[in-house]
């Protein structure tokens, strides 16, 4: 048995040391109420438990969530695919082609039936058959229902898989169909953005792994670990929100100046993400943080929502305390312009500062 | 069984074996494959089918074209940037904006850091398997790698005890039984040719290049917020310059340039010690493999890209080549005009689309789709469950542009011929080099191999060519401009009631344009002719068949149930897909359910 395809190999490459990884052992043993005997048996395990194999299906989608993911700085994307996951599928990566490529996605299926994680880039269409979508000469959404069968756990990646994305963009010539409308039998782990943050996606899966657990997820099933806040909440831009300074237009003096970009189109206040937090590629910058405007690419229909350089002015303000579950619950159905008052009312505040300035 | 000679010089017998390779793998998108093998298994007939269609610029229709680059971008994550970039151009050219001298440089930047960073990513991760056999790695003397590395390279990792450590590290995931992407490899295959030595430097750099990828595209990152898919703006960019002033902190400072500066450095290192090397390497185990020219060798076509100055689109200002290449005639270049309608037109005899006139092919500016999934008499299987399609009814998603009337090959090796033909030193210096270095002839570009090697030629071209837009950069903020967008026309009203305006692009895999008719301040029609669809076009109305199906013609299969040369000849166009399957109907009709007839 290899050294590379266990808990243990991964947690030592990690700097745990083998007397940590017994102790660790041992508390397992004494948190699942197991006589000292056991201790030897679950490090045992872990020692030769074999990798969890991933199917990583492809429908409609544009394989952005895998080029996000091999953007991984940590863990790198070589750890993940050598030392983490055996990922036994993958169209966009694996060697094998055709005939063998299938063999192989038979292969897992049946040898690790009810033991692998199902993780899906992109969705099916429902139209034509599902032919709109076709690999080996069938429709995808054929494979993805018979791929989730054997699941332990599914994963949407990104936005098409959460929500439909582009494609499901009006009128949805091909009803492009998020993946939890059609597998209705399991919970679906949704990890949108168009792609989702690189170490959102190796975090979600490593902590699945780590834990021996699914991650806690809001209502809407995206996990609470990065998707309950909003960019605005934790935009180093806000403190300009707050003091009504904003850019006005392309490359103004405030524009320069770095100051908020709410009334050029931001979707930060309505977006629940964490990339003003995690940040982009290694954390070298967000799209706010590069002079544009969040365009909101994490949330459900988010291509339907006017322009993206149109001002938000139809959610409700809340606090940093609102996460997406009581913000859905409470500003369902509520026509609100808050937003707009809080700008307003921040510019009334800004102009008042002025006013006692200059006094 | 049928023996057709095609118009554009091929012989095609679907006689034989029929092989079908689906899914085609280590693509963007979905694509399917079949061909016949004659008694000694040498390629017949070649049928390309792009399998999937997303309708991208159906819904496109309505919006406001300002937001037109972010749609449109999202039609490809691999290719990220180049349909925006084609996107913002075609938008400006209709509304009649300009951009500012560092938005150009800019974009070019963004531009060339994708050319670097897809090519590497082609290379190692969609291409090397193909040619590397990773389990023959496991034998290699690390002491031969090493000496093998350092024969041809300066790159500092070239150890015996690096080249151990990293089998080792294979080994292990062998033996641990899950072979995961590498599990049913046709691995042993006779088609592999490299010695183990090879074969171990390739695999180290595989796993270096899977590192060294994210770093290169920090460029976009810093410039356009995110990548994949980083941001764009009609009339500049979104990014504002400030060195000196309050709030630098936040906006391009020196600290930003810096961190652009030292990944292009690392880029050039990158791309002209490894890749390049590796590349040159590997071909010289190959250079009997001349298979798989296809159309290169005689009709070859490049829109041009990376305007030197901004807002001239015009060839001269171009430092990608434009032009077309008719019958292998490399004396003459010939112009190329995306707006006349003469030009470039797209058919759809054989794909799953419905024109009045099928034997007509439509520009851009007018073109139609409607969708209409058929299948012809000759298909084995049923409607959702097909075994053998057939190629003489409609057999793919993707329409057949031509030029002139012409089946086209784009891509790097395209745009290097014809900047070869050209006499442009900076392409066909490097091209006579290799191929001196290789002790090959001209006529060894135009194959399978020569596309591979004009795409990684072309990684160090445009990894230097990110130098010297920096520079011009630097250069234009030291003189005092510091602009990076132009508003005077961001405002609909500025616009004319009723125009229309055609971007193009080089993309990494070849000639992109987007066509687009703005009314009354929104999108009437959208319409993108992508590099995929040319190269993977199935036939037209008179027969021609596209540049994959050519290119695989007349190549020997040493395994018949191992499809590894079909993988090799398709990867080395790099087929992205989900760029190929889209269109949009030009008089604006939504395209509903559509039953088939």
């Amino acid at each position: 048995m290899s050294d590379l395809d266990t808990f243990y190999a991964t947690m030592r490459r990690q700097g745990i040391t083998r007397r940590s990884f017994l102790k660790f052992c041992s508390l397992t043993a004494t948190a699942l109420g197991l006589s000292p005997d056991y201790i030897g048996k679950i490090a045992y395990a872990m020692e030769t438990k074999p990798r969890t194999p991933v199917l990583w299906l492809h429908g409609l989608e544009c394989t952005c969530c895998s080029e996000s993911f091999i953007r991984s700085a940590h863990p790198l994307a070589k750890d993940v695919v050598l030392s983490m996951i055996s990922l036994d599928y993958d169209d966009t990566l694996m060697a094998a082609a055709g005939h063998q490529a299938e063999a192989s996605l038979e292969a897992t299926i049946k040898k690790y039936y009810g033991n692998y994680i199902l993780a899906v880039e992109g969705n099916p269409p429902l139209n034509e058959d599902g032919m709109f979508c076709i690999t080996g000469g069938r429709p995808f959404v054929e494979k993805l229902k018979h791929a989730a069968a054997g699941a332990k756990a599914i994963i949407a990646w990104g936005s098409c898989a959460s929500w439909g994305c582009v494609q499901a963009a009006k009128p949805n010539p091909t009803q492009a169909t998020p993946i939890h409308k059609v597998i209705l039998d399991k919970p679906v782990i949704k990890v949108p953005g168009c792609p989702p943050i690189a170490e959102v996606m190796t975090g979600v899966i490593t902590y699945m792994l780590t834990f021996d657990r699914l991650p806690e997820l809001d209502r809407q099933g995206r996990p609470k670990m990065f998707y309950s806040q909003r960019i605005h909440d934790k935009c180093y831009r806000r403190p300009h929100f707050d003091a009504g300074q904003y850019v006005e237009s392309w490359d103004d003096e405030n524009a320069r100046k770095g100051y908020c970009l709410y009334k050029v189109g931001c979707k930060g206040p309505t977006t629940y993400n964490a990339c003003s937090t995690v940040r982009w590629n290694d954390g070298v910058s967000f799209p706010i943080g590069s002079g544009h405007g969040c365009l909101g690419c994490s949330e459900d229909g988010f291509w339907d929502k006017g322009s993206f350089y149109d001002r938000v002015t139809d959610i409700h303000q809340f606090g940093i305390e609102a996460n997406a579950d009581t913000l859905g619950a409470t500003a369902a159905g509520v026509a609100g312009v808050g937003i707009a008052v809080h700008a307003a009312l921040s510019a009334i505040k800004r102009a008042q500062q002025t006013e006692s300035n200059q006094e | 069984m049928s023996i057709i000679q095609t118009p554009n010089g091929f012989n095609l017998d679907n006689g034989g074996k029929r092989v079908v390779v689906d899914p085609v793998t280590r693509i963007e998108g979905h694509m399917r494959c079949e061909v016949n093998l004659d008694e000694n298994n040498i390629i017949r007939n070649a049928v390309s089918s792009g399998t999937m269609w997303r309708g991208l610029e159906v819904i496109l229709k309505g919006r406001d074209p300002r937001d037109a680059w972010a749609f449109t971008q999202r039609i490809c994550g691999v290719c990220t940037g180049t349909h925006a970039l084609t996107s913002v151009r075609a938008v400006e050219d209709a509304i009649g904006a300009t951009i500012p001298e560092n938005a150009n440089s800019i974009r070019n930047l963004m531009q060339l850091t994708l050319q670097a960073h897809d090519h590497l990513v082609h290379f190692y991760h969609l291409h090397a398997l193909d040619w590397v056999d990773i389990v023959s790695a496991l034998k290699a003397d690390p002491k031969a790698t090493s000496t093998l590395a350092q024969s041809i390279s300066s790159w500092p990792l070239s150890s015996p005890g690096y080249f151990r450590d990293i089998q080792n590290r294979i080994k292990a995931f062998v033996e641990s039984g899950q072979l995961g992407l590498f599990a049913n490899g046709y691995w042993g295959n006779p088609a592999y040719k490299l010695p183990p030595e090879a074969n171990l430097m390739a695999v180290a750099h595989y796993l270096e290049a899977l590192d060294f990828q994210k770093e290169i595209v920090k460029i976009h990152a810093v410039f356009g917020g995110k990548n994949p898919h980083p941001n764009w703006l009609v009339g500049g960019m979104p990014c504002a310059i400030n060195l000196d002033n309050t709030g630098a902190v936040g906006a391009i400072n020196m600290e930003r340039l810096n961190l652009v500066s030292s990944i292009i450095d690392r880029t050039i290192e990158f791309i002209d010690q490894v890749y390049v090397p590796d590349l040159t390497a590997i071909a010289g185990f190959y250079k009997d493999w001349l298979y798989g020219g296809g159309l290169s060798s005689t009709n070859v076509l490049s829109y041009g890209d990376i305007p030197d100055h901004a807002n001239d689109y015009g060839a001269s200002n171009l430092l990608l080549p434009r032009g077309a290449i008719l019958n292998g005639d490399l004396k003459t270049v010939y112009d190329v005009d995306l707006r006349n309608p003469e030009e470039i037109q797209e058919y759809v005899a054989h794909s799953w689309y419905k024109y009045p006139d099928e034997n007509k092919g439509l520009h851009p500016w007018s073109g139609i789709t409607d969708p209409n999934f058929t299948l012809g008499a000759k298909t084995v299987g049923t409607r959702t469950n097909i075994q053998s399609l057939d190629e003489s009814a409609k057999y793919s998603w993707i329409k057949s542009p031509r030029w002139k009337g012409n089946a086209m090959e784009v891509g790097p090796l395209s745009r290097y011929i014809i900047g070869y033909a050209k006499g442009i030193p900076e392409f066909k210096e490097p091209v006579d080099k290799l191929l001196k270095d290789l002790n090959v002839p001209l006529t060894a570009l135009f194959s399978t191999l020569g596309r591979t090697a004009a795409r990684g030629l072309e990684a160090s071209w445009a990894a230097h060519k990110m130098r010297y837009f920096f520079d011009k950069l630097v250069a234009n903020v030291k003189a005092g401009d510091t602009a990076t967008a132009n508003t005077t026309k961001w405002e609909p009203h500025t616009w004319g009631r009723e125009i229309k305006g055609v971007g193009f692009t080089e993309a990494p895999r070849g000639a992109l344009g987007h066509w687009i008719v703005i009314k009354d301040g929104k999108i009437e029609n959208y319409q993108a002719v992508v590099p995929t669809t040319w190269n993977a076009s199935p036939r037209d109305p008179k027969g021609q068949i596209g540049a994959y199906e050519a290119a695989l013609l007349n190549t020997p299969v040493a395994k018949a149930d191992e499809p590894l040369e079909i993988l090799r000849t398709l990867h080395s166009f790099d087929p992205c897909l989900a760029c190929s399957t889209h269109v949009m109907s030009p008089d604006g009709q939504e395209l509903t359910q559509v039953k088939v007839r």
